[in-house]
């Protein structure tokens, strides 16, 4: 139902744009930085545990490939959804949660506005625009770890073999699924958040709780969702 | 600027037979009916849970009845659902028991934000802005004498600044009924009185219909006796012939039920052993 009438909300007066606005830049620019060092050091990581396993197959100039296919497809959005769940799913559940136990989101239906159009629908707006694109961001922040890992510090490879192969392994169908998962992941992140957020209750108490339970059943769905949206991939 | 006083007088709120049923068998509200007409004012007496809460929820649709019907501003609105009530609230002011203020907004964004938010302030696609509706916001927090704390958060005041920044962000949009849930509640006597004299004074100079939920008879025997003097900028007596004390009438609610519903004189008359309690003679009472 929450996720009917946010959606729903989009398209109906009055719009709140300065709020979109304000969520966007939290849950995107606020984001920033974290994800660029989980994206880079993802990257790294996944270059250095390759390097080891395909030096026994004389194949370290695969590294880039393996990086590439392994970033994109799952490790880039699953640890960014991950990200965002614990920094903005929380985030959004207790400040909902806090409004709705010292009775602001009753002001706000008192004051004649939606509290779901004025704080769920630029949430899950934001959110459904800035994830993709930190996924984004983390892929390729991370390929340049991977790089640095590969090209000057092990010298597995040569940098235009990197990235060459790098880019010739990507498909539509890996930038497909390494699209389609953040969006879903957002929209996970999003309405759990605002749901125990607007179901709090029993003081600041039950705030800490709805922040925890949020943060847990939105991380479950993401590899929930993971799990399902691969298994289709697979078989296309 | 004040409203000028309708022509002919209108019902404002009707409740019929409401009745509010939260557990099986155990009724918060039972079959309650009254009527407030434009121009009154009404004082909501009774014990704590005795039904006063809900019956204002109800009156701003943040609870539905169980069973009977609602009526605001003339039209039945039991059946309206959630966006069909946003538009009817626009035209109710409201005051929660401790302010219901938004915490994380400042004092001037407090008492903008129905101006900025509402969706009746967006006819014809032009939205009002910050700035727009500031001489809006500034005279709201003149009104209630807090015109200089515009930049100020709401943990910042004291609990009765906070009830008449709560009063500027009802009254800003310049409602037709205002709500108010026991405004006095907590507050030293004299800032009891500063907040009852701004009721009156919103009362009179915007001829807005008033409810309140109270536990001080104090209040009402203001609200009741007292009308706001703008040249003299204070309260002065009614006079005892005056038609206006005929328009502040008493309710009294024990166990969901509305128990009384009159004058002062009558209430003042009243032998029943509840609602004296809620009665007694003025000139004891009164600081």
């Amino acid at each position: 139902m929450l996720a009917g009438r946010a959606t729903a909300n989009i398209v109906r007066r009055p719009f709140y744009g300065q709020d979109l606005i304000l969520q966007m830049d939290a849950i995107g620019v606020g984001s920033l930085p974290i994800t660029v060092l989980i994206g880079f050091f993802s990257g790294v990581i996944m270059a250095l545990q390759m390097s080891r396993a395909l030096s026994q197959y004389g194949a370290t100039g695969q590294v880039g490939q393996i990086t590439a296919i392994t970033l994109v497809r799952e490790m880039g959005p699953v640890l960014t959804a991950l990200l965002i769940a614990g920094r903005n799913a929380s985030g959004i559940a207790s400040e909902l949660g806090s409004m709705k136990v010292s009775e602001q989101i009753d002001a706000m239906r008192a004051l004649g506005t939606d509290p779901v159009k004025k704080l769920v629908t630029p949430r899950l707006l934001a959110m459904c625009v800035t994830l993709p694109l930190l996924t984004i961001i983390a892929d390729f922040v991370g390929l340049i770890g991977g790089y640095m890992v590969a090209v000057p510090l092990l010298r597995l490879t040569t940098g235009a073999q990197y990235w060459n192969n790098a880019w010739r392994s990507l498909e539509y169908n890996d930038i497909a699924q390494g699209l389609l998962k953040p969006f879903l992941f957002a929209v996970i992140i999003a309405l759990v958040g605002c749901l125990y957020g607007m179901r709090t209750s029993g003081g600041t108490q039950g705030v800490g709780k709805a922040t925890t339970q949020a943060v847990v059943v939105a991380s479950v769905w993401i590899f929930i969702v993971t799990a399902v949206i691969t298994r289709i991939f697979v078989n296309l | 600027m004040p409203r000028q006083e309708p022509k002919e007088r209108r019902c404002i709120l009707k409740f019929e037979e409401v009745s509010v049923i939260f557990e099986e068998g155990h009724a918060i509200l039972d079959r309650v009916s009254f009527e407030i007409w434009s121009g009154e004012t009404r004082i909501l007496l009774g014990a704590a849970g005795s039904g006063k809460t809900v019956m204002m929820k109800i009156a701003l649709g943040l609870l539905r009845p169980t069973h009977g019907k609602v009526y605001v501003f003339g039209e039945d609105v039991t059946g309206f659902d959630e966006r069909k009530w946003f538009d009817v609230r626009s035209y109710i002011g409201v005051l929660f028991q401790e302010g219901g203020l938004f915490d994380s907004l400042t004092v001037e964004e407090n008492v903008a934000y129905p101006l900025l938010n509402q969706a009746r302030f967006m006819a014809g696609g032009k939205k009002p802005t910050a700035e727009s509706v500031r001489p809006d916001v500034q005279e709201a927090l003149n009104f209630v004498e807090l015109g200089k704390t515009m930049s100020k958060f709401p943990s910042e005041l004291s609990g009765g600044m906070r009830r008449r920044v709560g009063i500027a962000r009802g009254s800003v949009t310049d409602p037709e009924l205002f709500l108010y849930d026991s405004p006095t509640a907590g507050l030293d006597p004299i800032t009891a009185n500063t907040i009852i004299t701004l009721l009156i004074k919103d009362r009179e100079l915007r001829n807005t219909t008033t409810v309140i939920i109270t536990h001080r008879f104090q209040d009402g025997h203001l609200l009741a006796n007292f009308r706001y003097n703008p040249e003299k900028e204070k309260l002065e007596k009614l006079p005892s012939a005056s038609p206006f004390l005929e328009r502040t009438k008493f309710m009294v609610m024990q166990n969901g039920r509305l128990v009384f519903e009159g004058t002062e004189a009558e209430l003042a008359i009243s032998r029943d052993p509840y609602i004296s309690k809620f009665s007694m003679h003025p000139a004891t009472k009164v600081s």
